[in-house]
């Protein structure tokens, strides 16, 4: 009888049945793809994070670099050229300089270090890395005898790299001008190299990454002139396994190519050798610019992170929520709008579906007096008429319910199909990186600025639908039938039978 | 068990339907009723009224519905009430059928006190005891009419055996077999009353109350319902109350009480 009862009055009453599940419906859907965005947007900034990072990685201990020598690099990127450098063909001069530097805005420290993390209890496993940028300088110049040296000076008059030669380089030239410097051509071409303890993959960047094709880089690596190559800079740059690299005029082979494990983002670095290669290409030797950190447990990440910024009181120590702020761009922005505007909007329309559903509620049991008042007089209890008023609800709150995870669901894979993407760059060098960064933003090339965010990736944003989201939905499509059951059921059971029936007559 | 179980499609309740109807002493079924079962004797005392008052506020005003009623009404009497509009007919008929309870006075159903039962024992005598018929039928009318009779068998207490077999036999008591999967709203006025007739008298109850049950129908469709009324109320030996504004309806009854400003009077 109770369901008999229940689905002719559902069927009976189609339009308010309707009317009452596409409001469910439409805030369950719309709280699932909030959820989803939500999710979505947060396993993004830990593919980011992971990226950058690594996986496993809790703490980082990195070092400011001090104002006034920012990190070991020369200032500006210069490069110099003597008379006999580069080579002259067809009346022109090909040159072509690398150097490999500190990355702008972090400093490099001594090894050590690593050794004092190693003994800071709760400290689990630790490895250093050395952040390098590797800048070639390639030009072209028509042939003369006076020209060979001015090389930074040309490339400072579009952008202020070398910009204290630029009053020099515009006197310089006796011929060739600067309206007919015919044949002069730059090329400055920026990747980033990160020295990486070999055979160490448990703990820092290289531990969210995963080999593509070739060979990991192992303890016997260390020294040699072997490379691992993140499989985009591999593609662009057409190189493979078995090619050569060449990093600060040192050919490297590539042994193998590795990509971010979450496939979403690059992996934080171009090129990644052995870390006493690293140091000896770039004339760093000991030194380390980075010591990534795994806490024993995850309870004592804080302590530890104390107790290392005791044990090393220059040093800066990150925690992975340090990280996790400092993970920028419209990754971000969309973090916030989801979180603030979407979780407001859910919970409107929500209320609103909710308010929905009781108003009708109460509004039936209102013009259904006559028929609760009969049926509380031929013997009705009232728990029985709380009951099918409830029942009613619940089973328009399930519908809207079932409707609207069809609904999410849809949603949800529509944005997945769009894939939208969002730009995400973590700041790897703390507080001093944006000022270092500064002097020469116009850079044609991209800009120290842009290496500040060391591995800005394009972030796609992917929408997980968990079995999780799917109960919230549900529950809420539920709670919202329980909540109008409730208020309705609890107006049918006030009815005095002889009122209704008095108030019918 | 006497011959009157044997005709009775409902087994658990022929106990009491069959000392109602023919006076037999069966055992009474308390199993899970919270007020016994009245086996009244043709003849003995169904209902006892003594100093009956019933007062309620309407737009800030006393209004007395009823005014001291003392009234017996033997089991198995057919009663009429009749009397002018606000006269207290209602009233009294609610006080019968345990829908309310007096302000002062007591009200006895089969010996079973109605004015100091609470709500729960109310409802239970509701479900047994009672029939109830109303002038507008009060069908529920998103349900058939078999559906209709079956939601009698969902009050308090009723076994839930076999509803469907004795549904459709209620209906077919009152004509209208072939109608049982139409809606109220395609059964003509007569039909549905009818309908409501058949889901008053399927839990067999003792007593019969209806509320202008003629009020919305025509003259011949009014004599059909009249006949069935007093047909069944021939083979079941039920208590029957009629509130009527019509004297052809009234003239049937074998009592006739007038209720006029709160007070009885027999006619």
């Amino acid at each position: 009888m109770f369901l008999t009862h229940l689905r002719r009055e559902l069927a009976g009453r189609r339009r308010q049945t309707i009317v009452v599940a596409a409001g469910t419906a439409l805030a369950v859907a719309l709280v699932m793809v909030v959820a989803g965005v939500s999710a979505g947007v947060s396993s993004a900034q830990a593919s980011v994070l992971q990226s950058v990072y690594g996986v496993g990685t809790d703490l980082t201990v990195t070092q400011a670099a001090e104002p006034g020598t920012p990190g070991e690099g020369a200032p500006g990127e210069r490069f110099e050229f003597g008379a006999g450098d580069g080579t002259t063909d067809d009346g022109s001069t090909q040159l072509s300089q690398s150097t490999l530097s500190v990355v702008r805005g972090s400093a490099t420290f001594d090894a050590s270090v690593l050794d004092t993390v190693r003994g800071v209890d709760g400290v689990s496993a630790a490895t250093a890395t050395l952040a390098l940028e590797s800048t070639t300088f390639t030009g072209e110049l028509p042939d003369q005898q006076a020209g060979g040296a001015t090389g930074g000076g040309a490339d400072g008059a579009t952008g202020g790299a070398g910009a204290p030669d630029a009053s020099g380089t515009a006197q310089a030239p006796p011929t060739g001008g600067a309206d007919g410097a015919g044949g002069t051509a730059f090329g400055l071409d920026r990747s980033t190299v990160t020295g990486v303890e070999a055979a160490t993959t448990d703990v820092g960047p290289l531990a969210g990454t995963t080999l593509v094709d070739g060979r990991a880089l192992t303890a016997d690596d260390a020294g040699q002139p072997v490379a691992l190559l993140d499989e985009t800079y591999a593609t662009t740059a057409g190189l493979a396994v078995g090619d050569a690299v060449t990093v600060a005029g040192t050919a490297l082979e590539v042994v193998g190519t590795v990509a971010s494990t979450t496939a979403d983002a690059a992996t934080a670095s171009d090129v990644w050798v052995p870390l006493d290669t690293a140091q000896s290409l770039s004339g760093l030797a000991g030194q380390v610019s980075s010591v990534s950190v795994t806490a024993a447990s995850a309870a004592d990440v804080d302590a530890v992170a104390a107790a290392l910024a005791t044990a090393l009181p220059d040093a800066t120590v990150s925690t992975q929520a340090d990280l996790a702020a400092s993970v920028s761009g419209s990754l971000t922005t969309a973090g916030d709008l989801v979180r603030s505007l979407g979780t407001w909007l859910s919970v409107a329309v929500l209320l609103a579906a909710f308010a929905l559903s009781v108003l009708f509620t109460v509004s039936g049991v209102g013009r259904r007096t006559r028929e609760f008042g009969t049926l509380k007089a031929i013997g009705w209890t009232n728990g029985r008429i709380v009951r099918q008023v409830a029942g009613e609800s619940l089973v328009q709150g399930v519908l809207g319910g079932a409707v609207g995870v069809a609904l999410g669901l849809v949603a949800t894979l529509v944005v997945d199909a769009v894939a939208p993407t969002l730009s995400a760059g973590a700041v790897t060098a703390g507080p001093g990186a944006g000022g270092a960064g500064g002097p020469g933003g116009d850079v044609p090339s991209g800009g120290p600025a842009g290496l500040a965010e060391q591995a800005a990736s394009a972030v796609t944003l992917h929408l997980p639908v968990t079995v999780g989201i799917v109960l919230l939905a549900v529950g809420l499509a539920v709670l919202g039938g329980l909540l109008a059951g409730a208020v309705g059921g609890w107006r049918a059971a006030r009815l005095r039978p002889a009122e209704a029936l008095r108030s019918v007559a | 068990m006497s011959r009157a179980t044997t005709d009775r499609t409902g087994a658990v309740d022929a106990g009491r339907a069959s000392g109602t109807r023919r006076g037999d002493r069966a055992t009474p079924d308390h199993r899970s009723d919270p007020t016994p079962d009245p086996t009244p004797e043709r003849g003995s005392t169904m209902y006892q009224l003594t100093d009956v008052t019933k007062t309620y506020r309407r737009r800030g005003e006393v209004v007395r519905a009823l005014d001291g009623v003392t009234l017996t009404i033997p089991a198995g009497q057919r009663v009429a009430i009749q009397g002018p509009t606000g006269g207290g007919k209602s009233t009294l008929l609610q006080v019968l059928g345990a829908l309310d309870r007096p302000t002062s006075g007591s009200v006895t159903l089969a010996g079973h006190d109605l004015s100091t039962a609470r709500d729960r024992e109310l409802t239970a005598v509701r479900a047994r005891q009672v029939g109830f018929v109303f002038q507008g039928f009060n069908l529920v009318p998103t349900l058939s009419a078999v559906e209709n009779v079956e939601t009698a068998f969902a009050a308090a207490g009723v076994d839930a055996t076999d509803h469907r077999r004795r549904s459709l036999e209620a209906l077919d008591r009152v004509g209208l077999a072939e109608r049982a999967g139409h809606r109220p709203g395609e059964l003509s006025g007569g039909q549905q009353q009818r309908v409501a007739l058949a889901r008053a008298l399927v839990t067999e109850p003792a007593v019969l109350l209806a509320d202008e049950p003629t009020g919305s129908l025509d003259e011949a469709t009014r004599d059909e319902v009249m006949d069935l009324l007093e047909g069944v109320h021939r083979e079941r030996g039920l208590t029957l109350v009629v509130v009527t504004h019509d004297s052809a309806v009234a003239a049937r009854a074998e009592r006739r009480l007038r209720l006029a400003a709160g007070r009885v009077t027999e006619l």
